[in-house]
């Protein structure tokens, strides 16, 4: 390649347009011009300029050569960002008069554009792992995407995290087929183990880390009133956080759901005496509703955008001076990234307030405050290969046309997380997608794929439609529709495993309003409006945002140290003196068990703080010894640091459950049975391929009743036990379930001590737990003395008292 | 004639240790099993609803789905149990016992043979359905309809039928919270002129009582539901109001 300009330096006309607006390039720009290595990630502070980086390589090769065709394709893990990019990428290519054609290509882009896309492509391509996983797959991509020279991920961490990267690896591997001399690039601002998302990106990955900038301005807001012992929203400090905006050019607010943006919006308007123009944006606003806040935010209209996730990642608003972040933030990368939305400038520290909602929150708060000045961002642990993504992998495979099988292993087998790949797991996964996988080969004659002249095809080509339209890595939680009892409108959506919880008569918020809960129809939800302003229950499950690993454990160790409660506020010790008082506090050699009732239900509160993972399968052994004592469990939820369990029947002496040398007995059979792991089944079935998107939710319309992957699930158990689906599900609970001995270890930690506490009531630290998402119901005796229960008042209705 | 009435359905555990209900209706001595088969002892007679054999090769026939080819054993076995259970002299089925009319040609010999001896030695009633409307090459007699004493067995119910109708079709479907406690489980749903049995097929689904084309086949006020599994029980179609107050 014919270099005009010499090495390290920007060649023109970026070098004159970046000294027209005073900027000088940055070290890690520069670098990437250098296009000799195959592959690179590069570790940028937000305002690094590092899209710009990942950019200008292909900008400065098509300015010298606009040969018609496709150049680049930049993969981001939001539509929304992929938006920005194309409006942000504009202004340099106007300034600079090149003749460079930009188009994003995601979920939201119209049919007839995508047409035209595939008949004339833009330069440069910004898209999704999805839909760059579908156009790969159409029949005429070898023409399209034969020559491209670059590919951006933009945000790598977030794709990286879930099963989204296995397939963009995948896709990458194909795209790499396609056009040999490929070059990559990661871009991203928080990583925690750069060298694994290097491998994941591809072989010989180069790492460039940029000057990560100074340290962030972080603190706690303190309020003169303190925060409320209980509470999701942060209302409290609705003037405080006024008085912030009303102190700064523009701030940007993030909570944790939608439902809580949306009344601390009203909270903060409720207060606004001056009316500052403030804004709202969130995912179940309306497209056109959010545009237009995204637009008066970057003409510098509004002073603050109350915002959720929906603002995460990579959008740019220059004049930003502030974040507030409101609630606990649950995950230190995610709170990282959101501090890095203030002050959009190099060299200039961003600045940050978090504001705890509730006082154990507050906790949460210092320990993730800490984790941030001590650059430790965390990782979940992901499954190495997952074997339901390549299963789709290759039906997408077939769609584009007929396949070669040890051609696509060798081609699978340079994809990052599939390099070590065994050829029978392969094969297992061609086996399932052409004939199902059974051991019974009942489908000889409606086989999915067919070996034809050696090359394995679609049976029936209209096949391919259905299969596009279950691509995807992202199972949809199941919600359902909540409208006015004899209206038309719909309020919102809620979570089903909130709505699970609700008996006819509870209420709850939702859009900012009390509603009660009439009755359940279809899908939907019938609520009245509640005379009270008081919801029995204050929050529901608008989001799944748990606490991550790490973070738990940095609360773990506040609450079992009270040497390091010295930094905390006055009301905080004061809480904890409660809960020492009213119960006691986790000792690190001893176990703590409360008992507690609460409404109808009888509580267990184990202490163990061995990870969310250990709690659960602890709660699955602790379940199944109280249903063979009668104690009639009817769920349990756990977190980091303790597990919660609740049934008909007291506690009396945890001790007795406890006993290290009976728990084991019966496991396997109680965790194959195991809702936990009929939640694993569904999400790995739908990603394969063996069930619709939409066929397991029961989500009918008119009369075509559709049947639970739960039976599905049993089925295979019963009569294919060594099918690849149940593989599959085993490998990825393994990851939510850990083996016994962890448990084991924290009994030998415990030796038997453990401190019993039978509180009235629930106590400050289980509450929380309440809260908690992802309960597991137990299905045995407690359930079926409930139904007991509900077929004696009927008794009793009919005036035949029991 | 006076308004038929409907007596209150009573748990029962027979001696097998078995789970059901056990109620009287139109005058007559009805037990509903926790498999979801209706039991008429005076008649010795078993009726199930819904079967749907050979679902699973019909979707792969169809449109290409590869679930599980197990569901056709699976729902045998179930009423082998049912029959084993019972003995019954004579067993009725309430239609789309077949998911189309190309699946009984299709059956494994397997099972051919194992359908053939539950239907041995017993009066066997195929009740045509929608999904299997044609003859079938099994033995037992096919018939639109099946009229017995006090009850009339048919696939689908009618509005306008005369009390006594027994009917399939529906997959009746019971969705419940109690106490913060959700369950949902296939049932019978009951009142005083109607009978609706759960789907007894394996790879069927259910539709929620509630339900339009449900409800509306039924008086509001007197309607029952009978849950299968166990416990076995009737429960109101609406939710109790006096058994979940907080204490």
């Amino acid at each position: 390649m014919p270099r005009d300009t010499p090495p390290g330096a920007l060649p023109e006309p970026f070098a004159g347009w970046f000294a027209r607006r005073g900027w000088t390039p940055h070290p890690h720009q520069l670098a990437l011009l250098d296009t000799s290595a195959a592959s690179t990630l590069l570790i940028a502070p937000t305002g690094g300029g590092k899209t710009l980086a990942g950019f200008l390589p292909s900008l400065a090769a098509l300015a010298r050569d606009p040969a018609p065709g496709l150049h680049t394709i930049y993969v981001s893990p939001l539509k929304a960002l992929a938006a920005d990019i194309r409006r942000n990428l504009a202004t340099p290519i106007a300034e600079m008069s090149l003749p460079i054609r930009v188009e994003d290509r995601t979920g939201d882009t119209p049919s007839h554009a995508r047409r035209r896309q595939r008949a004339d492509p833009p330069h440069l391509l910004l898209t999704t792992p999805e839909s760059l996983a579908l156009m790969l797959f159409y029949a005429d991509a070898p023409r399209i995407f034969s020559n491209i020279s670059s590919v951006i991920v933009d945000e790598i961490h977030a794709i990286y995290e879930s099963k989204r990267g296995d397939q963009l690896a995948l896709a990458l591997a194909r795209l790499q087929t396609l056009s040999p001399g490929l070059v990559r690039t990661g871009l991203s601002a928080t990583v925690d183990d750069p060298a694994a998302i290097a491998t994941f990106l591809g072989p010989g990955t180069r790492v460039l880390e940029a000057d990560p900038g100074p340290e962030p301005d972080i603190a706690i807001l303190e309020t003169e009133e303190p925060p409320p012992w209980a509470g999701q929203g942060g209302r409290y400090a609705a003037r405080a956080v006024l008085d912030l905006v009303a102190a700064h050019t523009t701030t940007l607010i993030f909570i944790n759901t939608r439902a809580q943006a949306e009344l601390f919006f009203q909270a903060l308007w409720a207060v606004n005496d001056a009316a500052l123009p403030i804004g709202l944006h969130h995912g179940s606003l309306s497209r056109e509703a959010r545009q237009r806040v995204e637009a008066a935010m970057a003409e510098g209209a509004l002073r603050a955008v109350v915002a959720t996730g929906s603002l995460d990642l990579g959008i740019d608003w220059g004049a930003v001076d502030l974040v507030i972040q409101i609630g606990a933030p649950k995950n230190v990368k995610r709170l990282v990234q959101r501090i890095g939305r203030a002050n959009h400038r190099y060299n200039a520290p961003s600045k940050a307030i978090l504001v705890p909602s509730n006082r154990f929150e507050l906790i949460e708060c210092r320990a993730a405050l800490d984790a941030v000045r001590a650059r430790d961002l965390d990782g979940e642990p992901r499954v190495a290969a997952p074997l339901d993504v390549l299963c789709q992998h290759i039906l997408l495979t077939a769609c584009g046309g007929p396949f070669d099988a040890d051609a696509l292993y060798t081609e699978v087998t340079t994809a990052g997380p599939y390099a070590t790949l065994p050829r029978p797991d392969f094969d297992a996964c061609l086996d399932f997608a052409a004939t199902g996988g059974y051991a019974l080969r009942a489908y000889d004659r409606w086989q999915r794929l067919v070996l034809r002249d050696g090359r394995w095809q679609l049976r029936d080509p209209r096949r391919a439609r259905l299969i596009r339209m279950n691509a995807g890595t992202i199972v949809e939680v199941e919600t359902l529709k909540v409208r006015l009892r004899g209206g038309q409108s719909v309020l919102g959506e809620i979570e089903e495993e909130f709505a699970a919880t609700l008996t006819p008569g509870d209420s709850f918020l939702i859009g900012g309003e009390a509603v009660r809960y009439e009755r359940l129809r279809e899908a939907t939800l019938e609520v009245s409006r509640a005379a009270t302003k008081d919801a029995k229950i204050a929050v529901f499950y608008g989001t799944k945002l748990a606490t991550s690993t790490k973070l738990s454990h940095r609360v773990a160790g506040i609450l079992a140290d009270p040497s390091r409660w010295s930094d905390l506020p006055d009301h905080i010790r004061d809480w904890l003196d409660l809960q020492d008082r009213m119960s006691g506090l986790p000792r690190p050699d001893r176990l703590l068990a409360e008992t507690f009732p609460r409404g109808p239900r009888h509580h267990l509160c184990l202490y163990g703080f061995a990870g969310r993972n250990a709690h659960q399968t602890l709660g699955l052994l602790v379940t199944r010894r109280m249903e063979a004592a009668g104690l009639a469990p009817l769920g349990f939820v756990s977190n980091d640091y303790a597990l919660l369990i609740w049934g008909l029947e007291p506690v009396h002496d945890p001790a007795v459950l406890l006993a290290p040398e009976r728990l084991r007995e019966g496991l396997d059979l109680w965790l194959a049975e195991n809702a936990v792991m009929k939640r694993t089944f569904r999400t790995a079935a739908v990603v394969a391929g063996l069930i619709e998107k939409t066929f397991p939710g029961l989500r009918k319309t008119g009369r075509q009743a559709t049947f639970s992957s739960d039976i599905l699930y049993d089925t295979l158990r019963r009569h294919d036990p060594g099918h690849l689906m149940l593989r599959i599900t085993r490998e990825e609970a393994s990851r939510g379930l850990v083996d016994f001995g962890r448990i084991e270890e924290m009994f030998a930690r415990v030796a038997g001590r453990i401190d019993t506490v039978h509180a009235p009531h629930v106590t400050p630290l289980a509450a929380p737990l309440l809260l908690e998402v992802g309960r597991v119901p137990i299905r045995g005796s407690g359930e079926a003395r409930l139904i007991e229960t509900e077929a004696a008042a009927l008794l009793a209705e009919a005036g035949l008292a029991p | 004639m006076s308004e038929p009435r409907l007596a209150k359905p009573q748990p029962l555990r027979s001696s097998r240790g078995m789970d059901a209900c056990a109620f009287t209706w139109m005058g007559t001595p009805l037990v509903a099993l926790a498999s979801g088969a209706l039991w008429w002892p005076a008649a010795r007679l078993l009726a199930v609803a819904d079967l749907h054999l050979g679902r699973a090769e019909r979707l792969a026939r169809r449109d290409g789905g590869l679930l599980p080819p197990y569901d056709t054993a699976a729902t045998l076995d179930r009423l082998a149990d049912a029959i084993a259970e019972r003995d019954p002299a004579a067993v009725v089925a309430l239609g789309d016992s077949f998911d189309d009319d190309a699946c009984e040609p299709a059956l494994a010999d397997s099972d051919r043979a194992r359908l053939t001896a539950l239907i041995a030695g017993r009066s066997w009633t195929w009740i045509a359905g929608n999904h299997d409307p044609g003859p079938l090459s099994l033995p037992g007699e096919h018939r639109s309809q099946l009229a017995l004493g006090a009850l009339t067995f048919r696939h689908a119910p009618e509005p306008a039928a005369a009390p006594g109708e027994v009917a399939g079709h529906l997959h009746p479907k019971l969705r419940r919270t109690l106490g913060g406690h959700a369950i949902s489980r296939p049932c019978f749903v009951l009142d005083a002129r109607r009978l609706v049995l759960p789907a007894f097929g394996v790879y069927t689904g259910g539709l929620a009582i509630d339900h339009p084309a449900l409800a509306r086949m039924f008086d509001p006020a007197t309607a029952r539901a009978i849950l299968t599994g166990r416990p076995c029980r009737a429960l109101p179609l609406a939710p109790s109001t006096r058994a979940w107050q907080r204490d």
